[in-house]
């Protein structure tokens, strides 16, 4: 039962360590300087997060693990985030897209954890879907300022919305962590919101005068601890120090 | 307006300033002084936002998730002062974009300082701990300007510039603490961005143009070297509390001055990074002109989105 806990915890708390880090990279280059720090407090809202789920996963460990051996010291294939947010920044029409595919969900992932019988995960939701309300607006808006802008901005962002559709569905794919803690009312069963989700997700595109991808074919993998090759590179920056410096107190 | 209406005008605006009043953007003022202001807040903003990049390098590697955190929440304050900052330049009638193209074509200068590299993480720790406490020395003489928004930008921005180098400071005391590797690498970084730091005050006084001027309008309260002794004064003693040394053979206290006497500065490196020749400056424009342009794109889409809304709008009420 606990290690099945920690396990569904990781399936939430890895997203927003990688999204997280992926949005921290654009920290001091963003298009103007109100939506780089826009950008910033995502991450932050994100990092924080994650804090939260680690520090209770170490409390759960015991061992006198902390939320830094669970940040740095796994291995790739222990990361269980989902394909979409390890997705790279390309250019800025990629980072929204990856953004409001993941914030939808996020969405309506925390208002279905806020239920958890779980007190923990339960007050982590209750903060944490203030901040995600938040990260939706501001990914929603910019789908619509990109979508029915100038010809170049809806050219682009039609580019990454088609580019990052196939990531989509991986969010809604059950893991066996998720079975388990479905029946004791802990976890939030996904499929319960899958339609919501593709409605949200069409609602807002076609109000940013996009077209809605009709692709079939998903990528998955993330949540087996089977990632995309830039997953890599995130690691070795995220654990760069950790991992040239073992052991020690920062 | 006649000459002499100008003379008496400028009377009674200097003696405005002399009596502590605040010179607001609506007020008259000299062209001398708008444009000395516009070119004094606009560096400084210009600093805050290239000063991102040196630690914006090392938010993705940072030790701990608490220090990724802090590093992050710290480089976006920078950006934060940036905007106040360009806010304060624009009430005196420039706009972003200018100031941008100033900046991007080098006619506009940002400190020195920011064109050195963030080479190890102890260097985020140095940075918070001298460069924003150098920063703090010069911009709390700045809190009782005579300009209305930029004073009022200095008291916020300074109550963030302290806690950011107290935090530089505990990453440093964390390290001192720490393993030998760890302290020696609090040990090279000092010894990298000592002699830098100093620099920050500006050439030494006979060389430093402008500062009468400056003084009558409080743009100056003090002079380059008593604000760069004070700041050694201050800071010698943090440095022993750390545990790691000056790297300054000529570093001693004098009991007559009551104060510390301080090695020779290399000002012909300090000309030379002034000059564009630093080992970042080039890395640096490129960061900042390369994010811009990127931008274009999207700020058109902004820029088109609102004026397509405003349109909806106005088609509306009609
Ligand atoms: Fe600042
Ligand atoms: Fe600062």
């Amino acid at each position: 039962m606990r290690d099945n806990l920690i396990k569904y915890i990781l399936g939430i708390a890895d997203n927003s360590l990688i999204l997280g880090q992926r949005l921290g990279e654009l920290c001091g280059h963003g298009p103007n300087l109100e939506t780089d720090i826009a950008l910033t407090n995502i991450s932050l809202d994100l990092l924080g997060q994650t804090r939260n789920y680690y520090q209770y996963i170490a409390r759960l460990s015991g061992n006198n693990k902390t939320e830094d051996d669970i940040a740095f010291m796994r291995s790739e294939r222990e990361y269980i985030n989902v394909l979409l947010v390890e997705q790279p920044n390309d250019h800025f029409g990629y980072v929204i897209a990856r953004q409001f595919y993941y914030d939808v969900f996020h969405y309506l992932l925390m208002q279905n954890l806020q239920n958890s019988s779980d007190e923990t995960l339960a007050a982590i939701a209750k903060k944490g879907i203030k901040e995600v309300s938040y990260h939706l607006r501001f990914s929603s808006d910019w789908i619509k300022r990109l979508g029915d802008g100038t010809k170049e901005s809806h050219q682009k962002i039609q580019e990454a919305i088609d580019d990052r559709w196939v990531y989509t569905n991986e969010l809604f794919m059950k893991t066996e962590a998720d079975e388990l803690l479905i029946n004791e009312g802990v976890g939030v069963n996904v499929l319960d919101f899958k339609e919501a989700y593709y409605q949200k997700v069409s609602q807002v595109l076609e109000e940013a005068t996009l077209t809605v991808p009709d692709e079939k074919y998903y990528q998955k993998g993330g949540k087996e601890g089977i990632h995309s090759e830039h997953m890599g590179y995130i690691l070795a920056e995220l654990q760069y120090m950790q991992k040239s410096y073992p052991n020690l107190k920062w | 307006m006649s000459n002499k209406e100008i003379k008496n005008l400028e009377e009674i605006f200097n003696q405005r300033i002399a009596r502590d009043e605040k010179i607001e953007p609506k007020d008259w003022m000299p062209e001398k002084y708008r444009k000395t202001h516009i070119r004094q807040i606009s560096q400084h903003a210009h600093s805050e936002i290239v000063g991102m990049l040196p630690e914006g390098n090392w938010i993705t590697r940072a030790p701990s998730l608490r220090r990724k955190v802090a590093l992050l929440a710290k480089v976006q304050d920078e950006g934060g002062h940036g905007l106040y900052l360009y806010s304060a330049a624009e009430t005196l009638g420039i706009s972003r974009e200018e100031m941008y193209e100033q900046l991007h074509t080098g006619k506009a200068k940002y400190s020195s300082i920011f064109n050195y590299p963030a080479v190890t993480w102890a260097d985020m720790g140095a940075i918070g701990w001298l460069v924003d406490g150098a920063a703090i020395i010069n911009q709390v003489a700045l809190t009782t300007t005579s300009f209305g928004p930029y004073a009022r930008a200095m008291v916020r921005i300074c109550k963030e510039e302290s806690f950011h180098q107290r935090q530089g400071f505990e990453i440093l005391l964390s390290l001192c603490k720490g393993s030998e590797e760890q302290k020696a690498m609090a040990q090279d970084s000092l010894n990298r961005w000592w002699w830098p730091s100093l620099m920050m005050f500006g050439p030494k006084d006979e060389e430093s143009p402008n500062t009468e001027q400056s003084m009558k309008w409080k743009l100056k309260r003090k002079s380059n070297d008593e604000l760069r002794q004070q700041f050694v004064n201050q800071t010698v003693p943090q440095a022993k509390i750390l545990g790691i040394s000056i790297p300054d053979p000529d570093l001693k206290w004098n009991e007559e001055k009551q104060s510390y006497d301080f090695g020779k500065i290399d000002w012909d490196e300090f000309w030379q990074v002034v000059k564009g020749h630093g080992p970042c400056n080039k890395e640096r424009m490129t960061a900042r002109v390369g994010a811009w342009n990127q931008g274009t794109w999207v700020r058109d889409a902004a820029v088109a989105y609102a004026e397509k809304q405003a349109n909806k709008n106005l088609n509306k009420a009609v």
